[in-house]
Order: structure tokens, then sequence, then C-alpha cells
């Protein structure tokens, strides 16, 4: 679907140093990780964790700048947040407690440059879209998690962006809750047509969503492998039950397993050598 | 709280203080030595009434007042100020929290001498006093507020490409309110507290200088009906700093 697409993001060469007091404290998240993502393509980032999934996403949004390397989206050099190419989705925990379901999308529209007359429009129908208008003038505890994560992943969505980062946004929900999101998040993304990469630690969840795996080494993150997924969207749920699902995941699984094993290796000699 | 329940709170809380009242005059007309130290209330009202009509309440609630205003402005601004500063970078936080932390433990009044010899026996003393005792649960509270704010809040807001003052006006300022609402608070109490406390130990002016003075002069019917007017002042007072209080958490 996206194999002719231009190209919109390119990572080139990018590396991360966290500097510490020492050198045994200095932290290299990333190596030399190159990766081209096309126009509506998504692209799942897998990997164990500490391999720098996040930093990286970071650097693609212009949250952190790399310590040697580029990241070009949309033809510009990043080298800062942009807001009106990119979106980030967190955690639910991201919407401000202290306003409304609606007063969050008013400010998360109002930065975007969006005027007075057109917000509420769009936030009205971004949160129709998952099912939550009725609850515009909640405030976010006063909801459940999964209630909290479908509007912040709509919020994410209606800024119009081209590209959206999704940073672990199904993290703190439970099994059921982010199957059944990540099933809406299929549908609406394929109707959207936006550019996505997205952090995630379950495979299944890699598996259903993206065109694209691209795992990760254990820290300092390169990339290892990239393996497609040639399943047009959206998917519905039985494809979790195709074969195609099963082998895929039996591949991810392989390949991740060493890496998943020399980082608990490494957090073990860590613990020994520290205690 | 149901209808029904806050019509027992209030009556439980009526009680209180009626048995409180009952005993003050019971006790008082049962004995003469106790009546010296404590005159019955009906005597304190009539004080109450003399001291009132005379004008010299008001006077002396005056200047009180004003000196509480006065120090409370300079604490409130200078806590706030100060609080919001140190809380901006880690390194400063690190220095000034412990320093802050360290003063406040210290008993003030220690130094209340000092602030007559700098100041004065006038109200100047006084809003010096007040200001400084005050200043430091403001100055620590707002620095807890301002130091308790969600990383990833401030992290999200940038993704949406908010400058500096659309940070501090969304994020920063909200995730604050509360605790430095509370510092506010509590400086406003100590504020009173200690402008009255420094009034009856050494000044010229004041609501306490009229209580130390009714005090050293035996007229204690005089005394208690300075005192019963700081208590009402200081429920009124209490009153109006809930309810802007309020205001101020709906309004954010």
């Amino acid at each position: 679907m996206a194999g002719d697409a231009p190209i919109a993001v390119v990572i080139d060469r990018v590396s991360k140093t966290y500097p510490g007091r020492s050198a045994e404290q200095r932290v290299t998240a990333l190596e030399a990780v190159s990766l081209s993502v096309r126009k509506g393509e998504f692209v799942c980032l897998l990997g164990p964790s500490g391999c720098g999934k996040s930093t990286l996403l970071g650097i693609i949004g212009g949250m952190l700048a790399p310590s040697t390397g580029t990241v070009t989206v949309n033809g510009t050099k990043v080298t800062g947040p942009q807001p009106r190419n990119i979106a980030f989705v967190f955690q639910e925990s991201t919407l401000l407690p202290w306003y409304t379901v609606l007063e969050n999308f008013q400010i998360a529209l109002k930065l975007q440059g969006i005027g007075a007359s057109a917000w509420r429009d769009r936030a009205m129908q971004a949160l129709s879209s998952v099912g939550m208008e009725q609850f515009v003038n909640h405030y976010p505890n006063q909801l459940s998690v999964g209630m909290k994560q479908r509007i912040n992943v709509a919020r994410g969505i209606c800024l119009g962006t081209d590209i959206l980062l999704l940073d672990e946004p199904f993290a703190a929900l439970d099994e059921q809750t982010r199957m059944v999101l990540g099933e809406d998040l299929s549908v609406l993304l394929a109707r959207t047509g936006k550019t996505i990469l997205f952090v995630t630690h379950s495979l299944s969840e890699a598996v259903f969503l993206a065109d694209r795996i691209v795992v990760m080494t254990a820290r300092p993150g390169r990339i290892k492998a990239s393996i497609a997924v040639p399943e047009p969207h959206p998917r519905s749920p039985d494809f979790m039950l195709a074969p195609e699902f099963g082998a895929l995941r039996n591949e991810l699984y392989a390949v991740l397993r060493d890496e998943i094993r020399q980082t608990v290796a490494a957090m073990r000699q860590a613990r020994d050598a520290g205690g | 709280m149901v209808p029904r329940d806050r019509i027992l709170v209030a009556s439980i809380q009526g009680a209180v203080v009626a048995t409180l009242l009952g005993a003050w005059y019971f006790s008082t007309h049962s004995s003469r030595l106790l009546s010296l130290f404590l005159p019955p209330p009906e005597r304190v009202w009539s004080s109450f009434q003399v001291v009132a009509a005379s004008g010299q309440l008001w006077a002396a609630a005056k200047v009180t007042l004003l000196t509480i205003a006065q120090a409370y402005l300079i604490a409130a601004v200078g806590g706030v100020l100060v609080g919001f500063l140190v809380a901006r970078s880690d390194r400063l936080l690190k220095l000034f929290e412990p320093l802050l932390s360290g003063l406040f433990a210290i008993p003030l009044t220690m130094f209340f001498p000092l602030f007559i010899l700098f100041f004065g026996l006038g109200p100047e003393s006084k809003i010096a006093y007040g200001a400084t005792y005050a200043f430091f649960p403001i100055a620590l509270n707002t620095i807890a507020g301002f130091s308790s704010v969600d990383r990833l809040h401030v992290r999200a807001i940038r993704s949406m490409g908010a400058n500096a003052f659309e940070q501090f006006r969304y994020v920063y300022f909200p995730a604050a309110l509360p605790v430095t609402i509370t510092g506010l608070r509590i400086g406003f109490f100590i504020c009173i507290a200690s402008v009255l406390g420094g009034e009856t130990l050494a000044s010229v002016t004041g609501v306490g200088r009229s209580i130390a003075l009714s005090a050293e002069l035996m007229e204690t019917a005089r005394m208690y009906a300075w005192i019963v007017s700081v208590v009402l002042v200081t429920l009124v007072l209490n009153l109006l700093v809930y309810a802007a209080e309020s205001r101020l958490r709906r309004e954010s």
C-alpha cells in the first residue's frame, strides 16, 4: 500500500549518548540508527526495555537532540518540536487532570492554531469517532484508564498532523482493553492515512497494527531486523486467528529472544557488580 | 453531606460552644477568686460595648488590620516569587529548599527584639516580623507545588508546540496551584498570629497592645473584650480566606 509512496521520515545514522559524570555512567541509548518511513506507512518499533525506542521517537519528534546524525521530516531537518507536522500520543495520564475532556482538546487545538470557530466541531468529531462524545464535560480522573486512552488517542489524531508518534500508548491498559483499542486504532488510522511510528512491547500488537515491524537490539539500540506485514488495513480481528499472524509472531519472537536474554544478562551483571 | 447530617453536625458544634459559654457563666458566678481573672460573660460584654462605643476598638483594629495586610502582601509576593524561582532549577532547589525549611524550623520569636531594634516600636517592626514569619510557609509550599509538576505533562504540552508562557499557563500554574494556595492560607494565619503576638510583646498601638495594657492594669473584663473582638475579626477573616480559596481553586 505504501510501497511507492514518497518518503516522509528519514532517520540518518542517529546516535544518542546520555552524558554521565564518569565513563561508566555514560549511556549510549542509540547507535547509528538509519530508517526511512514512507508516507502513510505504519511502523512498529519493537525491542527489549531500555533499547532506546522512546528515545528514537523523541528525536524524530524534535523533543530530544541526537548526539550525531540527522532526522528529516517532509524534507526538512528536525531541530525542535514541530507541532504542525508531528503529533505525539503518550500514555493516558498526559490528559491534563485540571481541565475537562473538551478543554483538553481546546488547548491542544488552540496551540495548533485552530480558531475559536472550528475547534469545537473538530473535537466533537474526534470524540464521537472513539465513542466518547458523551464524556466531554468529565474530568479525566472521572474516567477509566481505557476511556482516557481512547480520548488521548483521539486527541492525537484530531490535531491533523501527517505524522503520528505513539509512545507505548497502551502500556497502562489491560490485555482485553488494548485488543479492542488496537482494532479501533487500525480502523481509524486506515481512514486518516497518517504516517505512524508506534513503540510497543507487545508482539501481537505489533503484528496486528503494523505494515512493517522494526526490531531493535538491546542497548545500545541498533536496528536488528525489519519485518513486513503484508495485510491490508483496516484489519479485522479475524486476522489474529489466521496462520500468517501466528507465523509472523513466532518469527518476531525468534528475532527478539536473544535480545531480551542479553538485556536480562546485562541487568544481572550490573546488579552483581553494584552489590 | 445529606441535609440531615448537616443539621446534626451544626447542632453538635452549637452545643459545644453553648457548653463552653455555660461553663464560663456558672464557674465565674460560683467562685469570686476566679471571676477576678476571668470575669463573667455579661461583664465582658458590657466592657466590649464601652470599648466599641468609645471608638478605641475601631482605631486599634484599623492599625492592626493594616499591619497584617501589609505584612501579608510582602510575604505572599516574596514567598511565591522566591518559591517559583527556586523550583525552576534542580540545583537551586537542592541548595535553597533545605535552607528555607531549616530557617522555618527556628522559632523566629527569639529574634523579635531585633525587629524592634531595627524597626522601632511602631507598626513597621510588626510588618517586618509578620512578613518574615509568613514568608517561609508560602515559599516552601510554592516550591513543593512547582517541583511536583508531572514531567510527562510538560513533555506532552511541549510536543503540541507550547511556548514557555503556554507551558506555565496550562501545566505549571494549575499543577502548582493547590499546594501553593495551602501555603498562602497557612501563611495568612501565621501572619495574623505574629502581628498580634508582636503587638502584645512591644508596641505603642494596635489590638495586641490594648490586650497587653488591659492585662497590666488588671482590667480583665476589658482585656477579654479585646480578645473577643480579635476572635470575631479572625472568624470573619477565616471565612473570607476560605471563600477566596475555593474560588481560586474553582477558577483554575
